[in-house]
């Protein structure tokens, strides 16, 4: 069976969909596809959907330098594999697209959104994430490596950091008080928990790891000691 | 024997892409001075304009007024690569491409690059290409036929945070790991000791540092005058950039023996041992 590539329009741009296969058959697919409706997406804001496909940093980057020369956009890419989302991830593509609230008077049947991958485990993150890399995912975060100012981590769980934290998380993102956020060195440009926002203080001592939660409506931070209630 | 020369010269030549995020951190000044110095170590260098339609490197080198051809009449087939480069006034071995001014980033994809430099690996060392700012069209054109990375940064959080987004891009597009110049330090804040500005930017960072220049209004006067600095024998500031020319040459340089200041600098390759172990 030959790739099947299909495009349909969603709020956040084209969302195309690729289906199983050899990914060298199927990229060839996308690009006639593309090139066979090249007037129509001039200039659209394109999000993958590559499934069960393994994409590393190179043919990713490759693939969106394809894309940006048929002036179209490489918006986010969706995936099952956790080596694709990470190359994604890397690039600062999207990797999932916020679920839009059902609208009750529109008449478009549901299974117009798009669906995300559900498996809220943890994301291991084995490097320090530069400014601009963005990582979102629905389950815990840790990440082995630093976190420096201009990076995000958005989290529907607690966001662990085996190291120096510098950029912006936001732990419980789906609305959880009960998430924490830990580091070895506790300086977040921003720190928010589920619908908490707080800037750390200026004035800091020497690092020492620190884990931040919410209590009575504030988010407070106080030394990681191993064993206790975090 | 001159075919086993040529071949091991394509082989042996390096493609090195000058680059910062931000704008006005020096990577015009750079280039021109880590290629002028480069040649005078006798290496045969190409400096290549990617900033196009706001060319300086032409301006900083002196060859404004020698330009008939540019990388896009090279890719656009207006003229051969050779009619495009034009030679030092000073230095047999240093050339550069001029960009077109008239132009912008478009005129030239990634491939073209490619190609180019390609074709210049088997008549240089050294390609050094200077970047635009940003992280658009004109730097991937920029980066795409590189083999090395030299981010250059300023001791300051701005350009220290664009370096950041700079070296992450640099890494993702398997281009890594990047080297850096830290320009424009403050010599008084060395004297006093007070160096926590390279510190930080090496903590922030962690990648390998191949050079620290010092803030200096002589470049100032020399790029206007389209003269290196790197050439002016008796400059710390022309020292500095020699020092990178030949720490990329593959000479192992202190970072003590030209600017002085012994202690702090101990203090540094400490840090860059970190960030080493860390990388």
């Amino acid at each position: 069976m030959s790739p099947e590539v299909l495009i349909k329009g969603i709020n956040e741009g084209l969302l195309v969909s690729i289906s199983e296969g050899d990914w060298l058959e199927a990229e060839q697919a996308l690009y006639a596809e593309i090139n066979r409706q090249v007037d129509f997406l001039k200039g659209a804001k394109l999000i993958l959907d590559v499934e069960d496909h393994e994409i590393n940093a190179a043919s990713m980057s490759r693939l969106r330098d394809q894309l940006v020369d048929q002036g179209l956009s490489l918006w986010g890419v969706l995936s099952r594999s956790p080596l694709t989302e990470q190359s994604a991830q890397a690039m600062g593509l999207a990797t999932r697209i916020h679920q839009a609230e059902p609208e009750p008077d529109e008449g478009e049947p549901l299974d117009e959104a798009i669906e995300i991958p559900t498996n809220a485990g943890a994301l291991l993150v084995k490097k320090t994430l530069r400014s601009g890399s963005r990582i979102a995912h629905s389950g815990h975060v840790t990440v082995i490596g630093d976190v420096n100012p201009g990076a995000e981590i958005i989290a529907g769980g607690n966001v662990v950091v085996w190291g120096r934290l510098r950029g912006l998380v936001h732990a419980g993102a789906e609305g959880d008080e009960e998430a924490v956020v830990c580091a070895m060195d506790l300086a977040p440009t921003q720190l928010r928990i589920a619908e908490h926002i707080a800037i750390p203080p200026v004035e800091r001592g020497e690092p020492r790891p620190e884990v931040a939660f919410v209590r009575d409506g504030n988010v407070v931070a106080e030394e990681w000691s191993i064993g206790e209630k975090s | 024997m001159v075919d086993w020369r040529e071949k091991l010269k394509t082989d042996m030549s390096k493609v090195i892409t000058v680059t910062s995020g931000k704008g006005g951190v020096g990577k015009t000044t750079a280039t021109a001075n880590i290629g002028a110095a480069l040649a005078k170590l006798g290496h045969k260098v190409v400096c290549m304009d990617a900033d196009i339609g706001l060319r300086n490197l032409d301006v900083v080198l002196g060859l404004e007024n020698r330009i008939v051809y540019d990388l896009v009449d090279v890719v656009e087939g207006r003229c051969k690569l050779r009619q495009a480069l034009i030679r030092d006034k000073r230095l047999e071995e240093l050339y550069l491409i001029p960009a077109a001014q008239t132009r912008d980033k478009s005129a030239v994809s990634p491939k073209d690059m490619i190609r180019i430099c390609d074709e210049l690996r088997k008549d240089f060392d050294y390609v050094l290409i200077d970047s635009p700012a940003g992280i658009e069209r004109g730097f991937k054109n920029a980066i795409a036929p590189a083999d090395e990375i030299i981010i250059v940064t300023n001791p300051e959080v701005s350009a220290v945070r664009d370096a950041d987004r700079i070296i992450g891009i640099v890494e993702a597009e398997q281009k890594g790991p990047a080297k850096l110049v830290i320009n424009r330090i403050n010599m008084d804040m060395v004297e006093r000791g007070d160096m926590l500005a390279v510190a930080d930017v090496l903590e922030l960072l962690a990648v390998d540092l191949i050079g620290i220049v010092p803030d200096d209004q002589a470049v100032l006067v020399s790029t206007n005058r389209g003269a290196p600095i790197a050439l002016e024998v008796k400059s710390k500031t022309g020292q500095a950039f020699r020092d990178i020319a030949k720490r990329l040459a593959g000479q192992e340089v202190a970072f003590t023996s030209s600017n002085g200041a012994g202690g702090l600098f101990g203090r540094l390759s400490k840090m860059i041992r970190v960030g080493n172990k860390n990388a």
